[in-house]
């Protein structure tokens, strides 16, 4: 499904991906773990395409399509999704309409009818109950006043509206209560089938207990450093980093 | 000094210059090189009216985007049926508070004056439906009185699609009563140069005042909106907002000013200014200014000029939305907030639609 060779990029002319190779098969959830500042958030910009974040060398694909040289709202409309560290505000559109548009703008980039707001509406109803948020809340302006495990609740919400086949999930567990955090493993559960896949960073063992990864890997200084099975995340958990070395 | 003058009298010394401390971002006697003659309607019958291009390029009548029982037209300066330029005070029907004020200039070459009162009596509710368009490069100045008396209220939404060759001054001089309250709303797509000035003579006496706009400009379009409001007495309310939208080589000028007088005691007076600067060579000149000579008031303004956000419209296209429609839903909601603030529920879906048009056009 994806696989990144070689990758480098740069931000601001500083190079911070060194050479990652990652491969996610189908059907499988990979975790990705490492130090602050290794590069995981600037991972998942690099592949949905964000202005600033410049690849060097190497390549990305999905599914043997180049990802590197789409638009954001293309490699969006091929099924790339990213629920961001820090979701981004949108002032004067309700989420609803928000979700629509995108939603709209997706299908018709893949040559499919749109979906008409009963439609919509319905299955905004059913999903907003399953993540258990407040249906209000989805006519407010998109994350404006929203409270930190709020906006990571409506990334999810928004995920699964939108049906992604790539899901990368950029430590969706911060700022999330217990709760908060089962419904939200429990939406991105709901999503696992053999032919979606999904890369999730985070720094919590706790996270991966209800989002069971096939793979785990340790991102440092820009590289893949380690990899391993679940239990990976467990000894990470116990010893931390000090045998991948520091971030650049 | 003002653009009405000078056309009454023909003498270019009238016209405001950028000498004027009012008029530096609008100047006018740099501009005009020669006074236009006035229009004069020759036809019989009907005053003129006023020809759009259609969307299939063929010609088609322009019609105001207000619907109303009673309409007031005026086209080329002369109020219809009544042949008049300067014509008795308009007032309000208690029966059926609406009007609808459809100002239109077609062609080109001339000049045209006119100066309209609007009154609304004591205790009325009343809403003017104001739509002007023009379709050539003629000058014209429009004063507007407006004199609400005590308890009465008016919400005043104007529209404005000047041609991109008109040199238009719009004066409106607003008078409240105690406890009257004003609410207007002015959208513009600019001119080769315009002016759309209001003054406010605030009684305070719990009188109340909504003052909002959008300029929303593009080519080489210029609008000014310029506003005064004098609170003379304690205990009145002004809440202003003004935005702008900006691109290619347009220029938006924004001047708001908060006059508190000596004794305006317990005022509470609220300015914000926004624009949006969607290309490089735009240009927006601001100044929100209080002018506070009394105590205990409650005034604030604030005053952002900036690009959309780069950060937003990632956020926006990573979750399927092409660019361009991404910058024109964030633009497109950054100009709503003055909409929403539209009381009038037909007239709101009315600005609603001609704003989305103009920004889609954008
Ligand atoms: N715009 C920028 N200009 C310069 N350096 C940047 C910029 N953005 C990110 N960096 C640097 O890139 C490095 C990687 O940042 P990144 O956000 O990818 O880390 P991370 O692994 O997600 O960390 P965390 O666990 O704290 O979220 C950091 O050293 C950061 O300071
Ligand atoms: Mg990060």
């Amino acid at each position: 499904m994806l696989s990144i060779k070689n990758l480098h990029a740069t931000v601001a002319d500083k190079p911070i991906i060194k050479g990652l190779t990652l491969d996610v098969p189908a059907g499988e959830v990979h975790a990705i773990m490492g130090p602050n500042g290794a590069g995981k958030s600037t991972l998942s910009y690099v592949l949905t395409g964000r202005a600033g974040y410049e690849v060097t060398d190497g390549t990305a694909t999905l599914d043997g399509e180049d990802l590197l040289s789409l638009d954001p709202n293309e490699r969006a409309a091929r099924g790339v999704f990213l629920s961001f560290q820090y979701p981004l505000e949108i002032p004067g559109v309700p989420a609803l309409t928000f979700i629509r548009a995108a939603l709209n703008a997706q299908r018709k980039a893949r040559g499919e009818p749109e979906v008409g707001a009963p439609a919509f509406l319905k299955l905004a109803r059913e999903t907003a109950a399953s993540l258990k948020i407040d249906f209000d809340m989805l006519k407010r302006s998109l994350n404006v006043g929203f409270s930190g495990g709020e906006k990571k609740r409506m990334e999810i919400f928004q995920m699964a509206m939108l049906s992604p086949r790539f899901l990368i999930l950029d430590e969706t567990d911060s700022g999330l209560d217990i709760d908060a955090l089962k419904i939200v493993a429990a939406g991105v559960n709901a999503m696992r089938s053999p032919d979606r896949a999904m890369l999730v960073i985070t720094h919590y063992q706790r996270l991966l207990d209800y989002i069971k990864p096939d793979r785990v890997h340790v991102l440092s200084a820009g590289r893949i450093v380690a990899s391993g099975g679940p239990e990976l995340a467990h000894e990470l958990e116990r010893e931390g980093y000090d045998k991948y070395g520091k971030a650049a | 000094m003002s653009l009405s003058t000078a056309l009454r009298t023909g003498d270019l010394a009238e016209l405001p210059s950028r000498r004027d401390e009012d008029w530096r971002w609008t100047d006018l006697r740099g501009l005009i090189r020669k006074i236009p003659p006035a229009y004069v309607y020759e036809g019989t019958g009907l005053a003129p009216e006023i020809m759009v291009e259609g969307q299939a390029g063929q010609i088609d009548f322009y019609r105001s985007p207000f619907n109303a029982n009673r309409t007031v037209r005026v086209s080329n300066g002369m109020v219809a049926g009544l042949g008049l330029k300067e014509p008795g005070p308009l007032v309000f029907d208690r029966h059926d508070p609406v009007i609808a004020l459809d100002v239109t200039n077609a062609g080109g070459g001339f000049s045209v004056h006119n100066r309209l009162t609007v009154r609304v009596p004591h205790g009325l509710s009343a809403v003017l439906l104001e739509s002007h368009a023009g379709n050539g490069d003629h000058v014209v100045s429009f004063d507007l009185d407006i004199d609400l008396e005590e308890g009465a209220s008016l919400e005043r939404i104007v529209l404005v699609s000047d041609h991109a060759e008109a040199i238009v001054v719009r004066q409106s001089s607003v008078t409240l009563a105690a406890t009257a309250s004003y609410a207007q709303t002015v959208l513009t797509t600019g001119a080769r140069r315009q002016r759309l000035e209001t003054r406010i003579a605030h009684p305070g006496a719990q009188a109340s005042v909504r003052l909002d706009g959008a300029y929303l400009l593009e080519a080489q379009r210029h609008a000014d909106l310029t506003t005064v409001v004098t609170h003379g007495g304690v205990d009145g309310t002004t809440a202003q907002l003004t935005k702008g939208v900006v691109r290619d080589q347009a220029r938006g000028v924004f001047q708001g000013r908060i006059v508190v007088e000596r004794g305006a005691d317990r005022t509470d007076a609220r300015m914000r200014h926004q624009a949006l600067i969607l290309s490089e060579k735009a240009e927006i000149d601001a100044k929100p200014e209080l002018l506070i000579f009394a105590d205990d008031v409650q005034c604030a303004h604030g005053n952002t000029v900036g690009a959309l956000d780069e950060d937003a419209i990632f956020y926006a296209m990573q979750r399927g939305l092409p660019s361009d429609r991404a910058r024109a839903m964030l633009t497109a909601a950054f100009v709503g907030e003055v909409i929403d603030r539209i009381e009038h529920e037909g007239a709101r879906a009315v600005a609603l639609a001609w704003a989305q048009q103009q920004l889609g056009e954008l």
